[in-house]
């Protein structure tokens, strides 16, 4: 997009591929993945962030300028888990498995 | 303190993610803000697989449980004055209840429209764009979907995209 002629600035919670790929412009948020402003209903806090990444999208001095923004996720654990679709992904659900059939063929199991 | 990126996976899949070669794109590609932000059309741009319920299809994720290493690379178009009740979520790898309660979480169209009504944005544009992310090859995005939806950008006027990759 930027090649394009569109400036863009990214929300995003992992701001470690902002960095390691390239990013015209990013901020980095400590949210659960599915949640890049905040919490549902949250007007505030979805502003804030919004405000933020227009703030690096006006004020970035050049390409590759990711921030790290300070608003925090309470209730880390339950939110480990909760983030997380009912039912495994279909890539993590097949993963799973091989790992599973793999540790029965170490352990020489015949049902394996 | 920095964010960190892996904090909320499981500590396998954290690995493999962090152990990923990474190539960096030299040079960034980079377009300075042609105006002042108070003057710039706006466009939206998620990966969180929200689609419009009543108008079209949900992405693929039939095609994905039968090739668990595919995901559906097209996109989906939320115009801005699409309410809450319109909007669908397809998407196997995150859970979807709050996008369905408010789709500002993702796509902050909403939010948008309230700062164009105070002034703090020139406007936000007519069509926003919804990817579902998990590709596991980027290519159909690189190659095709992208560029069209840079090019219906361009079509509206846009000046800047508002990203979020979830």
């Amino acid at each position: 997009m930027e090649a394009a002629g569109i400036s863009t600035v990214i929300v995003t919670p992992m701001p470690y591929f902002a960095e390691a790929l390239g990013a015209a412009r990013a901020v980095g948020v400590a949210f659960p993945f599915g949640h890049p402003l905040g919490h549902a209903g949250d007007r505030d806090e979805q502003m804030k962030v919004i405000g933020d990444a227009l703030r690096v999208l006006r004020e970035a001095p050049g390409p590759g300028t990711v921030e790290h923004l300070p608003y925090e996720w309470p209730d880390f654990e339950r939110w480990k888990t909760e983030w997380q679709p009912a039912e495994p992904s279909p890539i993590v659900a097949l993963l799973r498995e091989r790992m599973r059939a793999q540790a029965q063929e170490r352990r020489g199991d015949p049902t394996a | 303190m920095p964010v960190d990126s892996f904090r909320w996976l499981p500590g396998a899949i954290a690995a493999y993610y962090r152990g990923l070669p990474l190539q960096k794109v030299e040079p960034i590609p980079w377009t300075p803000l042609a105006k002042p932000v108070e003057r710039c059309r706006f466009a939206l741009v998620t990966t969180a697989g929200l689609y419009m319920k009543d108008r079209d299809a949900p992405f693929d994720l039939d095609g994905e449980r039968r090739n668990p290493f595919w995901g559906d690379p097209t996109y989906r178009v939320v115009p801005r004055d699409a309410r809450q009740e319109q909007i669908g979520v397809a998407h196997l790898h995150i859970n979807p209840t709050d996008l369905l309660a408010d789709m500002n979480v993702a796509l902050p169209v909403q939010r948008f429209l309230e700062l164009e009504a105070a002034g703090r944005i020139g406007s936000l544009a007519p069509s926003h764009y919804s990817f579902m992310g998990y590709q596991p090859s980027n290519s159909e995005w690189e190659k095709r979907y992208g560029p069209e939806v840079a090019g219906r950008m361009k079509e509206e006027g846009v000046d800047a995209a508002f990203l979020t990759p979830t």
